[in-house]
């Protein structure tokens, strides 16, 4: 009876200890593809980040060479578009969340923007489409910003709220009891105090956005040259990626992969510089 | 030494009349502000509204053309004007369903191993990885699943998967590579993420009296996971694998480089197949006829309903355990 009670009590130590080992298994998969993804991009794409890569037109089809120089200006061109839309109105929709909305409207708002948060992607790049480029006859950088501003809007908003309801009420009080209108207690004390949070919100966005191909597939198009105006296509790095990955030339695909080493880099510094702003404090960044 | 004094023929201020000269604060700054913000925050519901209008407006014509019929044939075929939805629709659903079969046990899992059985200091260095998994762009995920991820497929699992479950009619015919199951796979690998991290916030919001109950019982760590945290947690789990659909419905650029783009239903997984997204990404801009356009708006139509619903069901069941940290994870 003891020792039947003891064996049973081992065996339940080592099922105990076999889970435990199943689920770190678990956790080691699904960091697995992180490890993977990463190696492969510096095996192939290390050898062909250099000087023409940061600097050069892409090479016309069969010659050898170029680089993706139009391809980087042009998404930070796009992120500056993105960010005249998304900015003022996620930070300014937040402020409102947050100072302003009733119970009942706010759970309203949250629920869209939950709703927002979870379309594909690729439905920014078709409504775009229909809103501006069949409008205008052709697509643009304007339409390609539009898109990623859209996409950057409820993101923004969000972190923004949480980031002023962590202000303590006291601040508030301070500046409201030295006669100071609400709006410039707002603008001054609130946010001023919250800008921190703000920012991160702001840079996560940002690079969400900046590795986003599908709205951009029909909205900015791409282009192998420069872009002259903002009313012509223009070339975006994950575009120009997506481009180069699925055609028939091993050169392209070499510059695929140099493409996606630098722009999965430039997230990566963004993701660690949130990370460096928001030490000890418990913000979400998925 | 004398005080400048003012002048005595200066009335005597009377307070009455000072009270009355300092204009009273003006309310109009506050307003202004506050329904510029609202302004804003109303560009939630605007964008909504917007959304539906132009696919509903942009696929009106097709739909009154095919009706129902959009969804229930298999005729794609631009030149002779005919659209049927179903291969895509069809696509989508399994690769999405693979990839929640192959996701949503190594998501749980992980959570589980995160909130209660790894080790105090493996935990956060562990969670940052996985933040970073999600940070790495869908095109990325593509580029290393045509280069690196198929041909592997396509030399040992497929083979393997053939040999000895060649019997079921799901890993049967020739293996090209780019296929229905390198789509599922891919996907599960975008999704994996997301459960994770809503898993964890929903097993860390589980009380703490649960535990030390089960401990008190003797329960192992395991029986304790298993028993107090897992059972306790599951209707969140079931929230956070369907919030992980949604997201797998709706991915576009990693699966449209692996999944073969091939419009047909074929019960073996080694076919290729296409997905709604798919579709979208590549044939928008060659869309030359006005019906065609049609179509491609009444196919982002579809998977904008599915997802939109999808989500809807997931809000709801994170909303009944209702945690704020749960609701922020699904960010």
């Amino acid at each position: 009876m003891y020792s039947r009670g003891a064996d049973n009590h081992t065996w339940r130590k080592i099922k105990s200890a076999l889970a435990s080992g199943i689920a770190f298994v678990s956790a080691l998969l699904v960091i697995a593809p992180l490890g993977l993804v990463f190696f492969h991009l510096l095996v192939n794409g290390a050898g062909s980040v250099n000087w023409d890569f940061f600097t050069k037109l892409p090479a016309p089809v069969g010659a050898v060479g170029g680089g993706m120089v139009n391809a980087i200006v042009g998404s930070l061109e796009l992120l500056v578009l993105a960010s005249v839309i998304g900015i003022p109105v996620g930070v300014l929709g937040g402020v409102y969340l947050a100072e302003y909305g009733s119970a009942r409207i706010n759970s309203v708002l949250r629920f869209m923007g939950d709703v927002l948060n979870g379309i594909p992607s690729i439905t920014w790049g078709v409504v775009v489409y229909g809103l501006v480029v069949l409008r205008f006859k052709g697509f643009s950088a304007y339409a390609g910003g539009l898109a990623l501003g859209l996409i950057m809007i409820p993101l923004i908003l969000r972190t923004t709220e949480e980031m002023i309801l962590l202000v303590p009420n006291g601040y508030r009080e301070a500046a409201l009891a030295l006669g100071v209108a609400r709006w410039k207690t707002i603008v001054h004390i609130v946010l001023k105090t919250a800008s921190r949070g703000i920012i991160t919100g702001i840079l996560l966005a940002l690079a969400r956005v900046g590795g986003e191909t599908a709205p951009l597939l029909f909205t900015a198009f791409g282009n192998r040259f420069w872009n002259h105006s903002l009313n012509q296509p223009i070339a975006a790095l994950p575009l120009q990626i997506f481009t180069y990955a699925i055609s028939p030339y091993d050169d392209w695909h070499r510059q695929a992969w140099a493409g996606a080493l630098v722009l999965v880099t430039g997230v990566f510094c963004v993701n660690i510089l949130v990370r460096l702003l928001t030490r000890g404090r418990g913000v979400s960044v998925v | 030494m004398e005080i400048a004094l003012p002048p005595t023929t200066a009335a005597p201020v009377e307070p009455r009349s000072a009270a009355s000269a300092m204009a009273p604060p003006s309310r109009f700054g506050d307003k202004a502000f506050e329904w510029l913000t609202l302004a804003m925050a109303m560009a939630l519901v605007v964008l909504v509204v917007l959304i539906s209008w132009q696919l509903w407006r942009g696929s009106s014509l097709a739909v009154q053309k095919f009706g129902f019929r959009f969804l229930t044939t298999s005729t794609w075929d631009p030149v002779a004007e005919q659209f049927g939805a179903l291969p895509f629709i069809y696509g989508t659903l399994v690769s999405s369903l693979i990839a929640l079969v192959i996701a949503v046990p190594l998501s749980i899992a992980t959570a589980a191993y995160l909130t209660e059985l790894a080790p105090l200091w493996i935990r956060q260095p562990l969670v940052s990885l996985i933040e970073m998994l999600a940070a790495i762009p869908s095109v990325i995920l593509g580029l290393w699943g045509i280069f690196v991820m198929v041909p592997w497929l396509r030399d040992y699992p497929f083979p393997w998967l053939k040999r000895f479950f060649g019997w079921t009619p799901f890993f049967t015919g020739p293996i090209y590579g780019p296929s229905m199951l390198a789509g599922g796979l891919i996907i599960a690998i975008m999704i994996l993420p997301i459960i994770t991290s809503v898993s964890r916030e929903i097993l860390r919001s589980v009380p703490n009296l649960q535990r030390e109950a089960a401990y008190a019982l003797g329960a192992t760590r395991w029986e304790a996971t298993r028993i107090a945290v897992l059972s306790y947690a599951k209707n969140g789990l079931f929230g956070a694998t369907i919030l992980g659909l949604g997201r797998a419905l709706g991915e576009t650029m990693a699966v449209t480089m692996v999944i073969g783009n091939t419009p047909q239903i074929a019960a073996s997984l080694f076919k290729p197949g296409y997905t709604l997204a798919s579709v979208l990404a590549n044939e928008f801009t060659e869309a030359t006829t006005d019906m065609y356009l049609q179509a491609l708006f009444e196919i982002g139509l579809v998977l904008f309903g599915i997802t939109i619903l999808v989500n809807l069901l997931a809000q709801l069941l994170l909303r009944t355990i209702s945690t704020t940290s749960a609701t922020r994870a699904v960010q």
